[in-house]
């Protein structure tokens, strides 16, 4: 009996974070965005669902497990609020917090009614309410900093400064209002400019890099030569060298040969980063598709580049388009070099642009955020929409980061 | 039947311009990085000194057999170093011929050519070039500056020259800051490395079962690591700014804290006691943030492949799901998460953008890849910069080594 009383204690107390955290991401869901009000008193709310849990660890263990649980639910809904009866908790947010319980009580009462509330039952429950938490833990630590990205890009100034912590999407604005930072990053800083840039370097670095490494790959994956194991290993080494330690000797070098300050530069500099991985992305795929299709062909008297174009590309399609996806989130997002070698406003890629026009105290936040929309959106919408073949690929190619 | 010889001939052709791009933008880099760390090079010696000249006609008014004459002036671009062996040439005009010109110079065939041993360091001068106008002489074709003198020297480049000194490595290693930033490197490698590997395990249990909506929290959780690094950044910094920002305009509302606190700008923290290096935490927190999607993804595929009947047998056998997590899964993912701590390690530690952007090497955060950019364009030192980068790169060449021994079977799986 007393091992069963710390064990409900247990799932008590886990109860209690789960409704917690239920709590704030309902409050931040319902009351912030749609009412559009300020900050709500977690304090309390975590003072009352203690007093809730308590009241009903009491009440369980003094009437037993025969009575119906919707009447230990509601006696000690009552008595907690009794306790809380003049605190700052208003009739909106008790109706959060009673659904929540509710729809605790119903995933609680099978492990209370339970005859014999055995150690696997206990570690079931245990690991259940565990679970939960961490799944709203995990989503609300990833979705909050780009859900306040966006709403930051959203607002104008005067909203920013007066209620940094207002979390709602403020509707009532007109539509321009409603982009005008975006209009501004744009027409101001010269956005579109950085974006062209970026853009063309990012698709020949994916264009360069796949011309490159899709010979190489091939030849590493299938053919016999002397070396060829040390090259398969030395990929990967070379692919831990530290950026920082080329960008140095780059930045001199490419200042004597006088293209530095120059896209050019970025076209030579990302594909040679992004060819040792796309080619070990490329050679694990190629070897896995079936010799036997390419030494018929072979015996038909096709030739090695006519294997190649005709059987080994069509089919490995989903490996050449998880790498370009790859390669071209690489060099979309790169900013060291971007940051090292440019210094002509023309040149600038967004990452460059973003860091030198609009990470400055005078420049409103709001457009640093729009700007950090601008750069984030089309890579997470590639990522969308390719998702299957981009977490193959990630899985695949042991990726850099 | 297969020509072996042919096909290792095609393999060579095939792996070439890979192998030479490589050479090129990879391992000669590394190889300069050794050069230059032994070398003072300062940044402005990056432009290697030249002659300048320009010419200027003095005589206006020109008419056929008169006097004309050009100023050359001839001028030594550096401050600090002589050049030698210096030679120009002009083309001048064909209505001119020399009458008077300076010693080492002659002209042949319209062409003025001049050599010159040795211009010292802020050599500038002018000098009078005195010609004739000839017969044929016509005001309105005669335009001296038509052609510009054209100079070429011999200068005792920093970057070539065959000079080395340990002085670089002498300096940053004199430097108190040079030890602090290998610990905190060390400490920020080691824990973001553990804080990405115990969230990812987290992610990967959660998502080991089929259930709904699995596949949206799969993409989900890649986010923060597919994000470009600047905009997750300056998110992060906006978030804890100290007056502007979310978190301490929420927890001043709260009443959980009476002033705000500088998230990113206190280096330490007296904690129980002993000094807790605060920003430092603070960046480690974003950098598991930012990197768990990779161990997450890893595990994740590697728990898919554990062979489900080890957990029927051991549900026979009455193991609980703590010991089956204890005694089954965790052996099985020990050679992923041992790959994983590696590679995550060594990647963390030749991170440069996250703490550069978030703290920019301040309030105890500045690793050795910081400080490689300070020394290059804070303090424009180039040779100190690349003794920086050589010590991470030794670094990183034992991590390496112990890689290689550790877990060359793991990365075939």
């Amino acid at each position: 009996m007393t091992n069963n009383i710390y064990q409900f204690f247990f799932i008590y107390l886990y109860s209690i974070i789960t409704l917690f955290l239920l709590a704030v991401i309902g409050d931040f869901v319902s009351i912030s965005i749609f009412l559009s009000k300020n900050i709500f008193i977690y304090k309390n709310i975590f003072l009352y669902s203690f007093l809730y849990a308590i009241c009903f660890f009491a009440i369980r263990i003094i009437i037993t497990n025969r009575v119906s649980n919707i009447f230990i639910f509601v006696i000690s809904l009552a008595l907690s609020y009794f306790f809380l009866i003049n605190k700052e908790i208003n009739a909106y947010q008790l109706l959060i917090i009673i659904s929540v319980f509710i729809a605790f009580n119903l995933m609680l009462q099978k492990y209370f009614t339970a005859k014999n509330f055995s150690n696997f039952l206990f570690e079931v429950s245990f690991l259940k309410f565990l679970k939960t938490n961490s799944l709203i833990f995990f989503s609300f630590i990833i979705i909050f900093p780009f859900y306040l990205m966006f709403i930051s890009s959203l607002k104008s100034q005067m909203v920013l400064l007066q209620n940094p912590t207002d979390l709602s999407i403020p509707f009532f604005y007109s539509i321009s209002d409603f982009f005008s930072s975006y209009i501004a990053v744009i027409t101001q800083y010269n956005f579109l400019n950085f974006a062209i840039n970026s853009t063309i370097v990012s698709f020949v670095t994916v264009f360069v890099s796949l011309f490159f490494s899709i010979p190489g790959a091939y030849a590493v994956a299938r053919l016999r030569f002397a070396g060829r194991s040390k090259i398969s290993s030395s990929i990967l080494v070379i692919y831990m060298v530290p950026a920082i330690v080329l960008v140095i000797p780059l930045y001199v070098i490419f200042s004597q040969l006088g293209f530095r300050n120059s896209l050019f530069s970025l076209m030579i500099v990302y594909p040679a980063t992004t060819i040792p991985v796309a080619l070990y992305m490329l050679q694990g795929y190629f070897k896995g598709i079936p010799y036997e299709l390419e030494e018929s062909a072979l015996i038909d008297g096709c030739s090695r580049i006519g294997v190649i174009l005709r059987i080994t590309l069509p089919l490995s399609v989903p490996a050449i388009l998880s790498v370009s996806l790859y390669v071209f989130m690489i060099a979309w997002n790169e900013f060291l070099f971007a940051f090292m070698f440019l210094d002509n406003q023309e040149y600038f890629t967004i990452p460059r642009g973003l860091y030198t026009q609009l990470d400055d105290q005078e420049v409103p936040r709001q457009y640093l955020m729009a700007g950090s929309v601008m750069i984030t959106v089309p890579v997470l919408l590639l990522f969308f929409i390719f998702e299957r073949y981009l977490v193959g690929g990630l899985t695949a190619g042991s990726v850099k980061g | 039947m297969l020509n072996l010889n042919k096909e290792a001939k095609l393999a060579y052709t095939m792996l070439i311009p890979t192998i030479s791009i490589v050479f090129l933008i990879i391992l000669f880099p590394i190889f300069g990085n050794f050069w230059l760390s032994f070398k003072e090079v300062k940044l402005g010696d990056l432009r290697a000194p030249q002659p300048i000249i320009k010419e200027k006609l003095k005589t206006k008014d020109i008419k056929a057999g008169d006097d004309v004459l050009i100023e050359y002036r001839f001028k030594n671009s550096s401050q600090k170093k002589s050049i030698f062996n210096i030679e120009i040439t002009d083309k001048i005009s064909e209505f001119i011929s020399p009458v008077e010109i300076a010693e080492g110079c002659s002209v042949n065939n319209n062409l003025l050519s001049c050599y010159f041993e040795e211009w010292k360091p802020k050599y500038n001068e002018k000098i009078i070039f005195k010609f004739k106008a000839n017969d044929n002489f016509e005001i309105d074709n005669f335009n001296p500056k038509e052609s510009k003198p054209r100079g070429v020297a011999d200068a005792d480049n920093i970057l070539t020259n065959l000079k080395f000194s340990l002085k670089n490595f002498q300096k940053i290693l004199q430097k108190n800051e040079t030890i602090e930033n290998i610990k905190v490197t060390f400490l920020y490698s080691f824990f973001a490395t553990i804080g990405a590997l115990l969230l990812g395990i987290s992610a990967a249990l959660l998502l080991e079962k089929n259930f709904l909506g699995k596949g949206f929290f799969r993409g989900l959780f890649l986010f923060p690591f597919v994000s470009p690094v600047i905009a997750v950044a300056f998110t992060w910094v906006y978030i804890l700014d100290p007056f502007k920002g979310f978190l301490n305009n929420y927890l001043l509302n709260n009443e959980f804290i009476s002033e705000p606190i500088f998230f990113l700008g206190l280096k330490k923290v007296n904690f129980l006691g002993f000094d807790f290096p605060f920003t430092l935490f603070i960046v480690i927190l974003f950098e598991s943030w930012r990197y768990f999607p990779l161990a997450f993804l890893f595990i994740l595929a590697r728990l898919q492949a554990i062979p489900k009947d080890l957990y029927e047998a051991s549900d026979i056998d009455g193991a609980t799901r703590i010991q089956q997590f204890f005694y089954i899964t965790l052996p099985q993912l020990l050679g992923v998460i041992s790959l994983l701590f590696i590679l995550r390690f060594i990647w963390n530690f030749n991170k440069f953008e996250d703490i550069f952007l978030l703290t920019g090497g301040n309030a105890g955060t500045r690793t050795l890849t910081v400080q490689v950019y300070d020394e290059a364009f804070a303090l424009s030192n180039m040779g100190t910069a690349s003794s920086v980068a050589v010590l991470i790169f030794i670094l990183l060449a034992i991590f390496v080594f112990i890689h290689q021994k550790i877990a060359p079977k793991d990365i075939e799986e």
